[in-house]
């Protein structure tokens, strides 16, 4: 069996509304394992976003234990959680958050200077980032100059390049067209088949989900599904698909 | 740190002409410093050799009985010091008179000096070169005031050490200009022995400069007066002057630094998702402060750079050419050149560069400290306000 990289007990999430407080998570056991291709899903405020989060170490559970490679993120500092994202965690938004003033390689090379990695090497890694999303050929352009579908390829190549354990998609397609979120996510898809890289997301987009190895369904903080199917997740194999309940 | 200005320079060229305008205003202050600064200095130096030249030689040994400030003390601040005591001492005897150009009673301190000395720059040799009987130099203050010229005769009056009045007249054989208003103005320099021979005052002086070579010992009924305690007002006047100066660049500096300020309260609310989005990517919250703050503080080596590029040429033009202030400096009674060449220190320009940056870098540490408090979900978001 493969080694298990995220694993939440008895996770609940509040946050203070007013004078009471709102429970975005209620409750969560989940184990991911290395290699997966999986999503959490569900309607808008059911949870998917803050559990990101909370796996990403951008934010720490209310009562539970949330362990990410081996890290209990509630006991955590925040050198160390920037440690962990730095090294072991790839994000990637719905609205990209590339740095404007910085050209595709800089963005991209960007997560390698934080990893305080010589000019040379950054250079041979971000042009083979570059090439796994194919915008080798973009690298001096700036964010402003590229389309949707070619600032999301930076997003991933950012997240990509620095070769993570992890990488957690917030809505990777939710600002895409179909042609583009499909040309997204096959390559996403052949980086984790390439590279062993766990994938998670957080969506509530159909073509995601025809990608995904695992579906996790969120109602009001709390899991409805877990689903695990079996090959290799592409919409063309969904017929075969196994139901597994988890919960 | 290295990586906090790397990211700092990329973010700045970014923002382009937001940073050049920023860069721009603080330039303007850190210019006027400079300027202002080198003109004080440039004046102070030109005063204290001017002072020196003219006046105070290398210190004044004083009469007891004479006080510079009371006129009164004219009549009885005089004494004989032995000979042997005047080495490297040039002898002032002032006394009070009269003149009467062209029918005006003017009251003038007649000042005598010896014809051939050469401790201060009074041109006294005129003295001896001129056949008039009383032959007599004045500043160029002193002739247009009284509106005499070069060969006039004016009629003086003085009084003897008996208090006897006597009257003569005296020819204009001279007239200098100085810069320093305490040689000029209401004052007539005759020959000191002329003078002590119209009072009865044989041997008699007021005070003497000294030269360089003198060294002083104790003298009974004589005080030494050293150059620096002579200097001391010209002195405090110039530090008053750097004073009231530092309010003028204080203001134009808080005007730059304010727009930095400015500046980096908007940068941090308008960038909240970059702010997220670096520490998602590993980045410490205190890393991103000090990018912040890098940001704020390169504003100040923008400014160096900018202000070096149109502020040498400006300030070196000035320092060659001087700036006209008329005589503005006579009619405040200050030793003041009519035009006045700044002198730019480079301790003055590296304390400015200084002052400029640390200030540049506090006011942009203020706003950025907000994101060491940041939760990097809502900054994310961007949902801080």
């Amino acid at each position: 069996m493969q080694d298990k990289i995220i694993v939440t007990e008895n996770l609940v999430k509040r946050y203070p509304v007013g004078d009471g407080q709102f429970t975005a998570l209620s409750d969560i056991n989940l184990t991911f394992e290395k290699g997966e291709f999986s999503g959490v899903i569900g309607p808008s405020g059911s949870g998917k976003t803050t559990l990101l989060n909370i796996i990403g170490s951008l934010d720490s559970p209310t009562e539970g234990v949330v362990n990410v490679m081996g890290h209990n993120i509630s006991t955590l500092t925040h050198k160390e959680a920037a440690q962990l994202r730095n090294m072991h965690i790839g994000f990637i938004f719905q609205v990209y958050n590339l740095l404007p003033v910085y050209t595709v390689f800089e963005n991209v090379e960007f997560a390698l200077i934080l990893q305080k990695r010589n000019a040379t090497e950054r250079k041979k890694e971000v042009m083979q980032a570059l090439e796994w999303v194919g915008l080798e050929n973009m690298a001096n352009k700036k964010p402003s100059k590229l389309s949707g579908g070619e600032g999301q390829r930076v997003a991933i190549a950012r997240a990509m390049v620095k070769r993570p354990q992890l990488v957690l998609a917030d809505e990777p397609t939710a600002n895409l067209d179909a042609k583009n979120a499909h040309s997204i996510l096959q390559t996403m898809k052949k980086l984790n088949q390439e590279l062993n890289t766990t994938f998670l997301f957080s969506t509530h987009d159909q073509k995601v989900m025809e990608y995904l190895n695992r579906l996790i369904t969120l109602e009001d903080g709390k899991v409805a599904s877990d689903i695990l199917k079996v090959g290799n997740g592409s919409p063309t194999e969904e017929k075969n698909a196994q139901i597994k309940t988890a919960q | 740190m290295k990586l906090a200005f790397h990211l700092a320079y990329k973010n700045l060229m970014g923002a382009g002409l937001r940073t050049w305008l920023n860069a721009g205003v603080l330039s303007f202050a850190f210019i006027v410093i400079i300027f202002y600064n080198g003109l004080i200095d440039g004046w102070n130096q030109q005063a204290k050799v001017d002072g020196i030249n003219w006046e105070w030689g290398y210190g004044h040994l004083v009469n007891d009985n004479y006080d510079e400030f009371d006129s009164f003390s004219i009549e009885d601040g005089h004494g004989q010091l032995e000979q042997s005591k005047q080495k490297n001492l040039t002898p002032i005897l002032i006394r009070q008179g009269n003149i009467y150009p062209n029918g005006r009673l003017m009251s003038i301190r007649i000042k005598g000096i010896d014809p051939n000395q050469t401790t201060v720059y009074i041109p006294s040799q005129i003295l001896k070169q001129s056949d008039a009987q009383y032959p007599v130099i004045i500043g160029q203050r002193m002739a247009e005031s009284a509106k005499v010229a070069i060969g006039d005769q004016v009629l003086m009056r003085w009084r003897d050490k008996n208090g006897t009045y006597d009257a003569a007249t005296i020819t204009i054989a001279g007239i200098f200009e100085t810069t320093v208003p305490f040689v000029d103005g209401g004052q007539i320099w005759i020959s000191i022995d002329k003078l002590r021979e119209m009072t009865l005052l044989q041997d008699h002086t007021t005070y003497f400069v000294a030269n360089e070579q003198y060294s002083h010992s104790e003298t009974s009924g004589w005080e030494f007066k050293t150059q620096k305690y002579l200097m001391r007002e010209q002195t405090a006047l110039i530090n008053a002057k750097k004073v009231g100066g530092s309010i003028l660049y204080g203001v134009l500096m808080l005007l730059g630094l304010l727009a930095i300020f400015d500046t980096q309260v908007l940068s941090i609310f308008r960038r909240q998702k970059e702010i997220g989005t670096y520490i998602a990517m590993g980045m410490t919250r205190w890393q991103v402060v000090r990018m912040f703050t890098a940001e704020g503080g390169m504003y100040s080596v923008f400014a160096t750079i900018l202000g070096a590029i149109y502020g040498i040429p400006i300030l070196w033009y000035l320092s060659v050419k001087g700036i006209s202030f008329g005589t503005i400096g006579a009619e405040a009674g200050i030793i003041m050149a009519e035009k006045m060449y700044p002198i730019y220190g480079i301790g003055l320009i590296l304390f400015t560069i200084l002052i400029v940056i640390l200030s540049a870098t506090i006011v942009s540490f203020l706003p950025a400290r907000k994101i060491a408090r940041m939760n990097p979900v809502e900054a994310l978001k961007g949902k801080i306000s």
